[in-house]
């Protein structure tokens, strides 16, 4: 199943966050609202709007992604990337804490 | 080196205090990010992939002890234990938070060093020779210069919106180790029939999507007017750069479209109008700048360090160091010490705290204090006596300092690539990682002799590509990483750029791609001529059969 997240980072320590169903921001993509309908797309969008006048996160933007076995990935390595950390260090970024993701940025 | 007078410390910590209320605004949701992204990037401050960069700018890529160990407790403090050095001879930590930016550019105040001008249409950093002062090929020292160019352009009224970033080298020596050819302005220091020294200012050169080979705009400036000169180059791009199209923005366009004539031609008309009254102050400043790299008082050595001579005829690794990383000192008895940020699989350019504090610690002990940065993202110990290096080796193979491979096919030149960096296309550093470990074997290495490789993954070309003898180039092909080999690249005296050689690879066909490329100069070259000379002998046709035609 395919479908879109919003996504940004926050402005105090520029950490990549995702936009929830509750409407907050979460370090967590399994948390991230998945669009998969035009209804959702369009909260997304304005959320996206009013994001970059609020001070909370900054440089949001929508991706695709895709839901594989239950679980959220984004499609592109490079959305992988930035959710889970660089894949030369796997000792940094959110792979390095248990909240990127179950998947791999490279397969 | 360069001490801050008054004049340096009170406009770095009033910029650190005006960035202070400003993260304090923006944090306080007075700024939005509109109103404060020119604020931030006027600091330094990057958004990447993953968090907030920060760019810290080393004038002409040189540190003190003291300086690189403030850096590597910034790394400590502030980011995750380690720093990567740029090839703009600077150094840049990955994930700094915004609300500690203040603290850390107070502590980097303290040791005399800030991030002002490391981004936006500004002047950048002046790079220069890492070997400076102390080549033995040396004319003159660039460093007095580089620092008059640092005054000269920061917070320059005029040169503080030009139409895009603007990037000076400065060389001394004949043999240029500083790329001079490929930035916005190069300098190079040459000496007339009458013994005087001047400056050949070469303009319009650069990377990126649209790479070029500068032009020499004056073969032979005399040195005292050099600040008017440059004016003068500034003042025609300023009005006539192009501000339309960011993509032709750079000096270079402009030099091209116009054709070198023209661009000649409108440079000294400008010239001819400002007459030169600032000369003298010019140069009563470089006089007294100049006393401050005034060279350290050198023992007086013996050409030849016996047990020097003897430790490399009996431990094969320490000869294969001394081949490589060390060079020829001007002074006699001492040696250049290259130290390789490019360990086997390691990730180039990167060095962790400790790292960062050895250095420090063994640059105060053997090499009076200093250390320099290379635009090839290694270091350099530059004053050290022939009867230390054995030791030095031992202390920085015992931090994993100590690969003996700068200027062989082991030190490979990589942007961050999509690991980091929010505009590129693909990933350098496994590609790095990949060629490098496939060349392991240090003796296949020296057999294989001097090489660059040089990867940028997009476009913009941070990791240089389009000057490497081998170029990499990182692209995403439908979502999928390729990569564009260019060969015959070149950042010396003999600048050149890359070829590209055909299709691109999948990114774990790279190392195999290099591998045919190295066998198949082995088998062209004559006697040690080095990778470049042969390319430019035979051309790119054998490379090609070799790599499209066999399969």
């Amino acid at each position: 199943m395919s479908g879109k997240i919003l996504t940004a980072n926050r402005v105090n320590d520029g950490d990549v966050v995702f936009f929830t169903s509750d409407h907050q921001w979460s370090l967590r993509i399994s948390d991230a609202l998945f669009a998969e309908d035009e209804a959702v797309l369009e909260l997304l969008e304005d959320q996206l709007r009013l994001a970059e006048t609020g001070t909370e996160v900054t440089d949001a933007y929508v991706f695709d992604a895709e839901k594989f076995d239950g679980v959220l990935r984004p499609r592109h390595i490079r959305e992988r990337i930035r959710t889970l950390g660089p894949t030369v260090r796997a000792d940094l970024g959110k792979q390095s804490n248990g909240t990127g993701g179950a998947f791999s940025a490279v397969s | 080196m360069y001490r801050y007078d008054e004049f340096d410390h009170r406009f770095v910590r009033e910029r650190v205090g005006q960035f202070r209320d400003q993260v304090e605004r923006r944090l306080g949701g007075e700024l939005s990010e509109a109103e404060f992204k020119p604020l931030r990037l006027m600091n330094g401050v990057y958004l990447q992939l993953h968090a907030y960069m920060l760019r810290v700018a080393i004038p002409y890529g040189t540190l003190s002890s003291a300086q690189m160990r403030r850096l590597a407790e910034i790394a400590d403090t502030y980011d995750k234990g380690y720093a990567h050095f740029t090839t703009r001879q600077n150094v840049q930590y990955n994930w700094p938070k915004l609300k500690d930016m203040p603290d850390l550019l107070d502590d980097l105040a303290d040791v005399e060093m800030h991030a002002i001008q490391t981004s936006g249409n500004c002047i950048r950093n002046v790079t220069t020779d890492q070997w400076a002062g102390v080549a033995a090929d040396e004319v003159a020292d660039p460093r007095p210069v580089c620092e008059l160019l640092r005054q000269w352009s920061s917070l320059h009224p005029e040169f503080s919106f030009l139409p895009r970033k603007f990037k000076i080298a400065v060389t001394g020596a004949p043999r240029d180790r500083a790329a001079v050819a490929v930035h916005d302005i190069g300098l190079r220091m040459h000496v007339n029939a009458d013994g005087a020294r001047g400056w050949e200012v070469l303009a319009g050169g650069g990377q990126g999507r649209t790479p070029m080979i500068a032009i020499t705009v004056r073969e032979f400036l005399p040195e005292a007017e050099l600040l008017g000169y440059l004016e003068a180059v500034m003042r025609v791009y300023n009005l006539h750069g192009r501000r339309d199209n960011k993509y032709k923005a750079r000096i270079k366009i402009l030099v091209h479209e116009l054709g070198a004539d023209a661009f000649r031609a409108q440079v000294e008309a400008e010239y001819a109008k400002l007459g030169s009254p600032t000369v003298d102050v010019e140069q009563r400043e470089l006089e007294r700048i100049s006393a401050y790299f005034a060279p350290p008082v050198y023992d007086e050595l013996d050409e030849t360090c016996v047990p020097f001579e003897l430790a490399k005829n009996e431990n094969r690794e320490f000869a294969w160091w001394v081949k490589s990383n060390v060079s020829a000192h001007k002074v006699s008895g001492y040696a250049i010490v290259n130290i390789s940020l490019k360990p086997t699989g390691g990730i180039p350019g990167d060095a962790t705290s400790q790292q960062m504090f050895v250095v420090a610690d063994l640059a105060e002990q053997y090499s009076h204090a200093e250390i320099r940065v290379t635009h090839r993202q290694n270091l350099v110990l530059p004053d050290v006596r022939l009867s230390d290096l054995y030791t030095l080796w031992i202390e920085l193979n015992s931090a994993e300092l100590a690969t003996a491979n700068v200027g062989l096919i082991g030190d490979i030149v990589a942007c961050p690539g999509l690991d980091y960096c929010a505009l590129a296309t693909a990933r350098s550093i496994p590609i790095a990682q990949d060629v490098s470990e496939r060349f392991e074997d240090l003796k296949r290495q020296h057999d294989i002799g001097s090489l660059t490789i040089n990867i940028s993954g997009c476009i913009n070309a941070c990791g240089h590509h389009h000057v490497g003898h081998i170029g990499i180039l990182g692209l995403d092909k439908k979502g999928e990483e390729f990569y564009q080999i260019t060969l015959g690249g070149s950042s010396d005296e003999n600048a050149s750029i890359g070829t590209i050689l055909g299709p691109g690879f999948a990114g774990d066909q790279v190392a195999d791609a290099i591998e045919t490329i190295v066998e198949t100069y082995l088998g062209l070259r004559a006697d040690d001529e080095p990778f470049i000379e042969t390319y430019r002998r035979v051309g790119a046709k054998p490379f090609k059969e070799a790599l499209y035609e066999t399969a």
